[in-house]
């Protein structure tokens, strides 16, 4: 039988993704380690590549559910313009090659504790309101659907976000201006 | 042939898509550095070029790939190994995405989806990924000083590219690049239906923007700052040698037959041939070579000017990009949109 066939079968029969399970856990175990060597690795440039693979998993995983404009988001956004960035700014500044032992040595408990406890906030939060909830994956989530949902439904919250960006990049440019 | 495939397993669909792809990179870098690289720039300057290798020295590519492949890959002592050797690779897998969204024929396809010209900007960004890899990974003040500029290159050309396109995908009504075809293939002229309608004569500036952008995101003269050769020698590509710098190679030429095709496809009609039924299935053969000669034709543009202009200073290349490519790509989205609403 194809792999499309047990899919197919798997969907009928009742809600059993097998192949979308499989590669949940694997994307998810490749994004939990790069997470973890992202905030342990002691160069700057090294956690920013980490990242990369953190935010590309999320994006395949969004792939998995079907949200294939979040997906497509995700890259165009976070790995094509804000690692970018980051690596920019990085190398800009000093890019040092090899380990940095300045970096991140005296926050470190305190920030794994914050990093603990917003996960278990979170966790507690959505295990209490989605336990129950079963997810329901007929067809992809369309692009034409997301935005007829933006320009009419959710057009007041759309353009409040634009206005929000256009103010944040105006205050930008005033604070880095010297007079 | 894409209906063929649904009716195979989920691998061998695969394998044959995976290999569709291979032959479409490497027959279409390996059509523009011969055509383009070898005899091209050597008609313009007046000599013949490569001629001992086959006729015409058409089998030059295989040596030059030979010799390539012989040569050792050296990894400078300081570097940082592991990032050095996967940045090349980086750079081709965003290429080899870049092609998936093409189409070549009413079913001759990878993938069609409304996705379609925006998982292209979305995965054509992720080169610049790989470009900063090479520059800082080398360990070498050239490729570092390429990479950045690169990568600000890139960044800064990137949005006319994006907005160029938004004008196109507000008259054919779709992001679909298939859709965008059929609907150059079905349109009308002023109530002439005989060549369809090619959105280069509606979106003539958006095609110029375009072009413009899409010269320096492949980093060709007269935007080669990055690759400089008299001052970083060959910029993020220094260190490199062997095999990777092969991958390079293939890389650029790629991507420019790649980027060329998303032109020929937005502006051009893509595969449409007129006087053909969009649907016919004669069209699944004969497309993707028509797409294919729009490709050489374009990409002869490229290369035309790529020989042609001195090179921008760094300054002046922000300032095209910022202060006059956006402002005129905009100015051209408000007019698109308008008409569309008016007409």
């Amino acid at each position: 039988m194809t792999a499309a066939g047990v899919l197919a079968a798997g969907a009928a029969g009742g809600d059993l993704f097998v192949a979308q399970n499989v590669f949940f856990g694997v994307i998810a175990l490749v994004m939990i380690v790069s997470a973890i060597r992202c905030v342990t690795t002691r160069n700057v440039v090294h956690a920013a590549l980490w990242l990369v693979l953190v935010l590309a998993g999320a994006a395949a995983q969004f792939i998995l559910l079907g949200s294939e404009f979040v997906a497509v988001t995700q890259v165009l956004v976070y790995i094509g313009a804000i690692i970018v960035l980051f690596l920019f700014g990085i190398m800009l500044t000093k890019a040092s090659m090899g380990d940095d032992d300045s970096v991140a040595t005296e926050k470190r408990l305190m920030a794994s504790l914050v990093a603990v406890l917003l996960a278990v906030v979170m966790g507690i939060a959505l295990l209490d309101s989605y336990s129950d909830t079963r997810l329901v994956i007929d067809e992809p989530q369309r692009f034409g659907v997301v935005s007829d949902a933006i320009f009419s439904q959710y057009i007041v919250a759309f353009e409040a976000v634009s206005v929000l960006l256009l103010a944040a990049l105006i205050g930008a440019i005033v604070v880095a201006r010297k007079e | 042939m894409m209906a063929v495939l649904a009716e195979l397993s989920y691998w061998q669909a695969t394998s044959i898509r995976v290999a569709a792809g291979l032959v479409a990179v490497l027959l279409v870098a390996g059509t523009l550095v011969y055509a383009h690289l070898f005899k091209m720039v050597s008609f313009m300057q007046s000599r013949l070029g490569p001629m001992e290798a086959g006729p015409y020295g058409s089998l030059q590519l295989l040596a030059e790939i030979g010799k390539f492949l012989q040569k050792e890959d050296i990894v400078p002592r300081r570097a940082d190994r592991f990032v050095f050797k996967a940045a090349p690779f980086v750079v081709l897998t965003s290429t080899f995405l870049l092609l998936v969204v093409l189409p070549g024929g009413p079913d001759a396809w990878f993938i069609t989806n409304d996705l379609g010209i925006y998982l292209a900007m979305a995965v054509g960004s992720v080169s610049v990924i790989g470009i900063l890899m090479a520059g800082w990974g080398s360990a070498s003040k050239y490729s570092l000083l390429g990479g950045l500029r690169a990568t600000g290159q890139l960044i800064a050309y990137e949005l006319p590219l994006l907005l160029a396109v938004v004008g196109v995908v507000i008259q054919a009504e779709t992001m679909n690049l298939q859709g965008i075809v059929l609907a150059q293939a079905n349109g009308e002229i002023f109530g002439w239906g005989a060549i369809g309608n090619p959105f280069i004569l509606t979106q003539l500036v958006g095609f110029v923007i375009f072009m413009i952008a899409m010269q320096a995101e492949l980093t060709q003269t007269p935007f080669d700052m990055p690759v400089a050769e008299s001052e970083l020698v060959t910029g993020y590509m220094t260190e490199y040698s062997g095999l990777r710098f092969l991958l390079f190679f293939i890389g650029e030429f790629a991507t420019a037959g790649v980027f060329s095709a998303i032109a020929a496809v937005l502006f051009l009609g893509g595969w449409y041939v007129p006087g053909l039924d969009p649907a016919d299935n004669l069209l699944n053969v004969l497309g993707p070579l028509v797409l294919m000669g729009k490709v050489v034709v374009l990409t002869f543009l490229v290369f035309w000017i790529r020989f042609t202009f001195p090179r921008f200073r760094e300054d002046q290349l922000q300032r095209l990009a910022w202060k006059f490519l956006v402002p005129l790509a905009l100015a051209n989205i408000v007019v698109t949109g308008v008409l569309k609403v008016v007409v």
